[in-house]
Formats: structure tokens, sequence, C-alpha cells
């Protein structure tokens, strides 16, 4: 059945993902590290179409905390695309943002949240706002597509303004909208 | 056979004449290494984060294309990040070294053995990772050789130089991480490296 698919991706239409393309290009983000999500992918090829942005394509998220932490280091503003399962692989590497103080925005599409199929999404889906809080990431969530862009760019701004681990978490709802309901 | 050498007369090789050079090494034992040859604003000893070491080096090499970015770190960090492998050889970056110190123990732990104790060999993955001339080193003499390349820029270089085992005594760099991190910015980029919007 069409309801449940098992990746979920936004509808062609909805152009949030650019919206977000525009944010990062408007705070000046240049590296894009990333583990691919379906959630992310209008937002992936909007990054790999774009010259002035290297996408680094992760084997598992926690490499992206170190290496975001070696582009700062190089004066250069990253950002780390990835599912909420991929919040569980990073929790010892983000000590490394806390302890130099890096800039660490993460933008996060969540599974296991809003009308999920898949049990193996919940466990980790549900603890993702609460691992990143335990490590000190500063959390805020979009579930809409009008308050996508403005939730990103308060990321990036607390990422970079105040040195610190950041993340936008992209509701479920956000990312599967046009699933439920059709056919 | 003769013994694998002391890991700080290879790191004393590595970083001899280091001009312009950027060094970031693993927790542990490498750490202690770099900063006992003499710490430097362009060392970035890792206190945590244990394989995050070459994917750091990665972010740093891609960040500044024109400096020469050294990745000094253990068999034990590097086995945690075999993946980096993988990633550090696709986006294929020429100024970016990576040198393993091989004592086939964890070495700050009790010395238990580590996977290259019992066969594994990093060079192999790494070659099988797309790293091409990844190779294995025993000898101290061999390490000039090495030095060169990784000044030479034509990367990424991937090396494993044995190590005799072994603690050599602790010298321990600032332990303050924001310092480690700030020092190498103002290094790399100059005095608005803290001005940056």
């Amino acid at each position: 059945m069409d309801r449940d698919k098992l990746e979920m991706r936004p509808d062609a239409a909805a152009d949030w993902p650019d919206r977000i393309y525009d944010t990062l290009k408007a705070n000046g983000i240049t590296q894009v590290a990333l583990v691919p999500d379906a959630g992310h992918s209008r937002l992936i090829r909007r990054c790999l179409a774009d010259n002035a942005m290297t996408v680094v394509t992760l084997t598992t998220e926690e490499e992206g905390v170190a290496l975001l932490c070696g582009a700062w280091l190089g004066g250069v503003k990253g950002v780390l695309l990835m599912q909420s399962s991929g919040v569980g692989n990073c929790i010892n590497m983000l000590s490394l943002s806390h302890i130099h103080r890096t800039p660490l925005p993460m933008i996060v599409t969540m599974r296991g949240d809003f009308a999920e199929f898949n049990p193996a999404q919940v466990p980790m889906g549900q603890a993702t706002q609460t691992v990143l809080e335990a490590m000190g990431t500063l959390v805020h969530r979009a579930d809409r597509p009008e308050d996508v862009a403005e939730t990103v760019d308060a990321t990036l701004r607390l990422a970079f303004n105040t040195f610190r681990p950041a993340a936008t978490l992209l509701g479920q709802r956000l990312i599967g909208a046009k699933t439920f309901g059709k056919d | 056979m003769a013994e694998y050498p002391n890991r700080r007369d290879v790191v004393r090789a590595l970083l001899e004449d280091r001009g312009d050079l950027l060094v970031i090494a693993g927790l542990g034992a490498s750490a202690w290494d770099i900063t006992a040859i003499g710490d430097h604003p362009r060392n970035l000893p890792l206190w945590g984060g244990m394989g995050g070491a070459a994917m750091m080096g990665l972010g740093l090499a891609l960040a500044q294309p024109a400096a020469k970015v050294l990745v000094i770190t253990g068999d034990g960090e590097m086995l945690m990040a075999l993946g980096a492998m993988a990633t550090i050889a696709v986006q294929k970056p020429p100024n970016l070294s990576v040198v393993v110190l091989d004592n086939e123990h964890y070495s700050e732990t009790g010395n238990q053995e580590t996977a290259t104790k019992h066969g594994v060999d990093l060079a192999a993955m790494a070659r099988g990772a797309g790293l091409a001339g990844a190779r294995t080193l025993t000898r101290l003499d061999e390490v000039p050789a090495l030095r060169a390349q990784i000044h030479a820029g034509g990367g990424p270089v991937f090396a494993v130089q044995k190590i005799a085992p072994g603690n050599l005594p602790l010298v321990l760099p600032p332990r303050d991480g924001s310092i480690l991190q700030a020092r190498m910015r103002e290094a790399v980029l100059g005095p608005t490296a803290h001005h940056q919007l």
C-alpha cells in the first residue's frame, strides 16, 4: 500500500527543502556532511549541484561530527544532515564539539515519530531529542512547512554564534505529509 | 628480527622541519607523542572522540586545501574508524596524510592486544578502500621518505608504521580543548580568526 511506503519523502511540490538550501547559503555553509535520508533527498540534490559546496557522504554519522570539527579548525562552516537513527551513532563524538566549543549544526529528519509503520524506527526516533539534549545540544523542532526555514536559521545562528551543537528536528508529519490519506 | 622503532623516534622524524604542517593526533599515546616532540599551535592533540582523528583531518584538509594536514594516530583508534578510509578515499584530498602508529596493543588501558596483533592489515584495508599506495613501514630509516611524501602533497597518503609496544613517560598537552582549537584557528586564519561571523 502506498500509505505504508518503506521510505518517506516529501511531496514533490513541497519546497521547504529548497528553503533549507537557501538558508544554508545565506549562512555561509560550504561543507555538507551527510548520511542520506529520503527526507533529505531534495536538499542533497541541491547541495550536490552547487559547486561552492563540498558534499561529504559519510559511512556513519559520527564521522560527520569529527569532520565538521576539522572544517571549523580551518575556518569553514558546515552542517550535518542525517536521519534520527543516525543521531544515536553520534553520541560520544559530540564530546568534541563540547570540549573544543565547535559550532555544530545538525538537521535531522525524524522517523519513529508521527504515524511510523516500522517498529525498528521507534526506539531511536523517540530517544532522538533526549539524547541530543543529554549531550548538550540545543534542539528545535519544525512540524509545519512554513516553520522549516526559520527553525533551521535559528539552529545555524545558535551553533555559530554561541559555539555549540544545535539541531533542527524535521518532524515526520512534515516529511511524510503527502503519503497519508492518498490512494 | 630487529625490534620495531620507538614511537617517539618515529614522530620526531615525521615532524622534522615541519614548516606549516597541521597535525592532529588521536587520543592517548599519539597525543602525548606529538607533545613530547614539542607542543605547537599547529598541533591538535585529541583528548576524546575515539575514532574521530582521521575525519577531523579530512574536514581540515578540505577546508584548507593549500595546507598540509597530517593525522597521527594509533592502531586502536584507527580500527574504530575503518569507514573513514572509504570516506577519505572518495574525497581524495591531496593534502591529507594519515600515519597509524601500530604497536598492536591498546597501550593506555593495560596493553590488551588489538586486532592488528592477530593479522588485521590496516594498510591492506586502506588500499581496498581506494587509498592507493597505502603501505606498512617497519623501520625508522623509512620515515624520512614518508615525511617527504607528506610534504609533497600528492595524497591522500596512508601509512602504517609498526612501532615497539610499551608506554613512555606522559607528556600532556593543554587539556582545555577550546584553547587547542582556538590556537590552531589563529595559526591558520590569522588574528581575525576569533572575529568571524
